[in-house]
């Protein structure tokens, strides 16, 4: 019971200190601006913490956030592996495969009406398939190992990133395109000068979404054939044994690299599409 | 570019010129029967009320749009060798400036399109941000500058390659009265310094007749030209100039050609 008073008690005085702190000036400056959302994070954890062990709820169900940090500090050469195998080897090489094949067969869509008409129904088609039926038909083609994991990645980014890309290409005013062909531009000068670049906020929206669909695909693609290690064999074996713990600390470092990816994504857009009126400061 | 041998050889030649647009509402005839040429250092305006044909005549010359019949001649070629031979510079009403490129990378765009070597690049720029008062902008972006200097940044790229024909559409449409003053001053300097043709299209009288040695005046349904008046007005022209009786003269006669191309409607 003084667990949960206690929870509670900071729960609330938390809340209250960090409504003030939002509201003062301080908040607008760097350190402010850091600490409001980590305090608000901390708050999470010692809620979770004080509700897990006040209520006494049995570790299967929810395992205290510091029985997680725990079985994350006796794992990390397990996690590691783990993570080499799932994000390093299935899930990066696959969103660089997927997402550079988009990109080309983007532009060939743009240079030619019949493949317009033809591949995007295709790329359609393949997205709408289940992805639990094409995993296991792509272990089977592919065999266990990262291979059929980054092809698993492979048909999950095409289609975002195709879709963004092609409409990416579109992009460019009418006016801009006339001023190429008044200059007598090639159509792979005006490609490279104006509608490539004039593509990449697009281009970004797509990664930024496989991005997320790149790890998901990576790890379910795991539950249907792997070696003993990788993220999903993980899950899917410690969930089996009851190691919930190991369970949610592969979900955490899961969560981790996904945001760690994805930010790294929205910083190289930034720096790539600072022109765009989205990004000016 | 014999300048003196050819002073009075036309540049733009068109003849029975005709452009009929097949739209979902039937066929809109765009320009009908327009005879007109134009010769080396002339500036010509044309003017009109919208839908009259200007903006489409220009973008003829520039082969951006294509005649379904007549003939057309630039430099004594199709306007689509003409364009490959990059003889026209071309200036839309915005700016249209490229906001990934500063404004000396815009200027740069058409000349590494072109192949310029990179020297003859940088002192091009140089020269060109100059000759529109636009020097120490190089490094800023254009959405950083206004719109005037965007338009006057616009112009300068449209000049950093030397072409001897320029052709403007609407280039100061959505400029306040000041500035747009300004830079027709400027406008006319330049063209008395570098002695190109210029085709300008507006629907303002007074800029009409201030800038041009020729003012074509235009009307719609169908487009074609109505009038063609060759300026008695002198080369050197103060901004008081607008206040002399040959320029109302002039400004008149305008006036009642495109009424009178208003009265059937």
């Amino acid at each position: 019971m003084t667990w949960l008073v206690g929870t509670i008690g900071i729960w609330l005085a938390a809340w209250a200190l960090n409504a003030r702190l939002a509201a003062s000036g301080w908040a607008r400056t760097t350190a402010g601006k850091l600490a409001v959302p980590i305090l608000f994070g901390v708050t999470i954890l010692v809620l979770w913490e004080g509700l897990v062990r006040g209520a006494g709820i049995a570790p299967v169900i929810l395992p205290a956030p510091s029985a997680i940090a725990a079985k994350i500090a006796v794992s990390l050469p397990t996690l590691w592996l783990d993570f080499s195998q799932t994000f390093l080897k299935g899930a990066l090489p696959g969103f660089v495969i997927g997402c550079g094949a988009a990109i080309a067969t983007a532009i060939a869509i743009d240079r030619s009406p019949f493949l317009q008409r033809g591949l995007l129904p295709i790329g359609n088609f393949v997205a709408a398939l289940p992805i639990v039926g094409l995993a296991p038909i792509l272990v089977m083609w592919f065999g266990f190992d990262w291979q059929s994991k980054a092809a698993v990645v492979v048909v999950m980014v095409f289609f975002p990133v195709l879709v963004n890309m092609v409409a990416g290409l579109q992009a460019s005013e009418r006016m801009q395109a006339d001023l190429m062909a008044t200059w007598g531009a090639s159509y792979w000068q005006s490609l490279v000068k104006l509608r490539l670049p004039a593509a990449m906020p697009f281009l970004f929206n797509g990664l930024k979404i496989a991005s997320t669909l790149a790890l998901i695909g990576a790890i379910v693609a795991e539950f249907f054939g792997s070696p003993i290690y990788g993220m999903g064999f993980r899950i899917s074996t410690e969930v089996g044994r009851l190691g919930l713990d190991m369970v949610w600390a592969e979900i955490a470092v899961a969560a981790l690299a996904g945001s760690a990816f994805y930010g790294l994504i929205a910083l190289i857009e930034r720096w790539v599409t600072f022109w765009h009126p989205s990004q000016r400061h | 570019m014999n300048a003196s041998a050819n002073a009075t050889a036309p540049v733009i030649e068109a003849k029975g010129l005709n452009l009929v647009f097949q739209t979902a509402d039937g066929p809109v005839h765009a320009l009908k029967d327009v005879d007109l040429t134009i010769n080396r250092g002339d500036f010509v305006s044309f003017i009109g009320p919208s839908g009259c044909g200007k903006t489409t005549f220009l973008r003829c010359i520039a082969a951006l749009e294509h005649p379904t019949g007549g003939t057309l001649t630039v430099n004594g070629m199709t306007p689509d060798e003409a364009r490959l031979r990059r003889a026209y510079g071309y200036v839309f009403q915005a700016a249209g400036l490229y906001p990934w490129r500063t404004i000396a990378g815009n200027i740069r765009l058409p000349l590494e399109i072109m192949g310029f070597s990179k020297a003859e690049m940088e002192s091009r720029i140089d020269r060109v941000l100059e000759l529109v008062e636009l020097k120490g902008f190089g490094k800023k972006f254009p959405w950083q500058l206004s719109g005037g200097m965007q338009q006057r940044a616009s112009i300068a790229r449209a000049l950093a390659f030397d072409a001897d024909i320029l052709l403007m559409d609407e280039p100061f449409g959505a400029l306040d009265e000041i500035v747009r003053d300004r830079l027709n001053e400027e406008v006319l300097k330049l063209w008395a310094r570098t002695g190109k043709t210029i085709g300008f299209v507006t629907h303002s009288i007074p800029e009409a007749v201030y800038l041009s040695t020729k003012i074509v005046v235009m009307s719609p349904r169908p487009g074609r030209i109505t009038d063609v008046i060759d300026s008695p007005l002198p080369k050197e022209r103060p901004l008081d100039i607008r206040d002399s009786r040959e320029f109302i003269e002039i400004a008149h006669r305008v006036r009642e050609g495109l009424r009178a191309g208003h009265q059937d409607d």
